[in-house]
């Protein structure tokens, strides 16, 4: 087992049983901080694909920039409405159907990667993704990534006018 | 291509080594922390017309030593209404955000953790860990001023980093790489070849030069806000929250915050050292220059800019909440962006 490997089974297994912290977790403040380690896990496995620029974008926007923004908005919350942020018992029959869509998903997702005919071959290590995802966005994906920061432009919009002072 | 680290080439990579190019500059920050408390100490002293430290070990320079020393000794006390697993993880966390970014940071020309393309974006991307580590510390304490404490400082870190990301993207616009290996490699010769003084190149860059000194001052400017440090240390302004987010922490765990405070500050003065001051390059051509002698030039420039950051510490006074929103939301950023824009048009039509 080489260094790789081993690196994969550790960041797998972090990955994953944090996952299952965010999900099983009553605490949704623990949830949040679980999910810190998840999205590490997720940038690790990018790495581990050669995928440098995409694994630090990751970081940089999930952790850095939405886990935060949900940790603030947890914390702010309780502090002003005094409201326990526990989540409660999960009913039966959303348990049922919830367990029936999971294992339905699963068994999918099994089968399709089961099936599927993997053509795969020795793959020359790449050396810089940053440029050629960059060229890619300047060129052929132009009008989606153009299309993309137009949203986001009128969310940020829309957000300053939502929370903008009222004219008394 | 030049190979990046010495120890791979000589023992080959296997766990042993990987261990080794870990734990090497890990070695270093503990070191390096001694003497910069060692510096703080002294450094106040001297302005304040004092004489600091005088009686442990000649000229107390065995201060610090005996200061981590007597932390280790204290009692490991747990609030009772803390959050434990939380509060006992946070001050892990924070170390590990300001400890990982030093894998990209070029100490010489054949050492350099790990030699990544998007070295520059990686320290940005990592810092968010460390706030991280903040929230977490502030919030498990339970208590009021750790609270406004980590959620003043995390607020001014997201602040104070898009500044400071653009200076580093103008730089990153004109040497056309995010390697800092390859950042320093394009500064090699004289002092004017640094991109502080717009980089190589012909007399047309005499064009850029003042956006280039006007980009290098932001960016000191918003590394002290990124770092915590006097005069933006609002988020532990002692006169109104005690000591901020690691008010409730003592012992060891208070001694890895203040060992990650003095990490993230070498941390944000290695990169000004590599994009603005020609990184292990010798400031006079061919004069001492080599991967050996990069260490020393390396670790004196990036000293020189701890220095200055202690500097300004004793000098200043601090701010207010709306004048540091005011200073990095309508100064800082705008002057950032004007002076990125300057040097996008130059790299254009050069």
């Amino acid at each position: 087992m080489n260094l790789v490997t081993l690196a994969f089974y550790f960041f797998a297994v972090l990955t994953l049983a944090f996952a299952a912290v965010v999900v099983f977790s009553r605490n949704i403040l623990h949830a949040a901080f679980a999910l810190l380690f998840t999205f590490f896990g997720v940038a690790s496995m990018y790495v581990l694909l050669q995928a440098d620029f995409l694994a630090i974008s990751q970081i940089m926007i999930y952790i850095g920039g939405i886990l935060i923004l949900i940790i603030f908005g947890v914390i702010l919350t309780t502090n002003i409405t005094g409201v326990e942020v526990k989540s409660d018992k999960t009913g039966r029959l959303q348990l049922v159907s919830a367990g029936i869509a999971t294992l339905l998903l699963a068994a999918t997702l099994i089968g399709v990667m089961t099936t599927t005919q993997w053509n795969t071959a020795e793959v020359p290590a790449v050396d810089a993704t940053a440029e050629a995802i960059g060229t890619g966005m300047l060129t052929r994906y132009l009008l989606a990534f153009e299309t993309a920061s137009m949203l986001l432009l009128i969310a940020i919009v829309g957000a300053a006018f939502i929370a903008r002072k009222k004219p008394v | 291509m030049q190979s990046t680290n010495f120890i791979w080439d000589l023992f080959g990579v296997n766990l042993l080594t990987v261990v080794a190019v870990v734990a090497l500059p890990l070695g270093f920050v503990l070191i390096y922390a001694l003497v910069a408390i060692l510096a703080e100490l002294k450094i106040s002293a001297w302005i304040q017309e004092r004489l600091g430290p005088m009686r442990t070990g000649p000229y107390g320079i065995l201060q610090p030593v005996a200061e981590v020393i007597k932390l280790l000794q204290k009692e490991d006390i747990t609030p009772d209404a803390s959050s434990k697993l939380l509060y006992n993880l946070a001050p892990f966390i924070i170390f590990s955000g300001a400890y990982a970014a030093f894998a990209v940071i070029p100490f010489s020309s054949a050492f350099m953790p790990a030699n990544i393309n998007v070295g520059l974006f990686y320290v940005f991307a990592i810092g968010s860990i460390s706030a991280m580590g903040i929230v977490m510390g502030g919030w498990a304490s339970s208590n009021k001023y750790s609270l406004m404490g980590a959620m003043r400082s995390v607020s001014q870190l997201i602040s104070y980093e898009i500044p400071a990301a653009m200076a580093v993207l103008s730089i990153v616009v004109l040497s056309s790489s995010m390697n800092m290996q390859e950042i320093s490699h394009a500064q090699t010769g004289y002092f004017w070849d640094w991109y502080l003084f717009g980089g190589p190149g012909s007399w047309t860059k005499v064009f850029i030069i003042p956006f280039t000194i006007t980009l290098a001052i932001a960016y000191f400017i918003a590394s002290l806000a990124e770092t915590n440090r006097v005069p933006f240390d609002i988020p532990e302004g002692e006169s109104e929250l005690v000591a901020g987010f690691h008010t409730e922490y003592g012992g060891i765990k208070f001694a890895m915050f203040y060992f990650a405070e003095y990490a993230n500050m070498f941390v944000v003065s290695a990169i000004f050292t590599t994009i603005f001051l020609g990184g292990w390059n010798s400031p006079f051509g061919e004069f001492l220059q080599g991967p050996g002698w990069g260490v020393m030039w390396f670790i004196l420039k990036s000293f020189s800019i701890v220095f200055v950051q202690i500097w300004v510490r004793w000098t200043l006074p601090r701010f207010r909440v709306d004048q540091l929103m005011y200073l990095g939301w309508k100064v800082l950023l705008p002057v950032s962006f004007i002076c990125f824009f300057a040097i996008s048009l130059f790299v254009m039509f050069k």
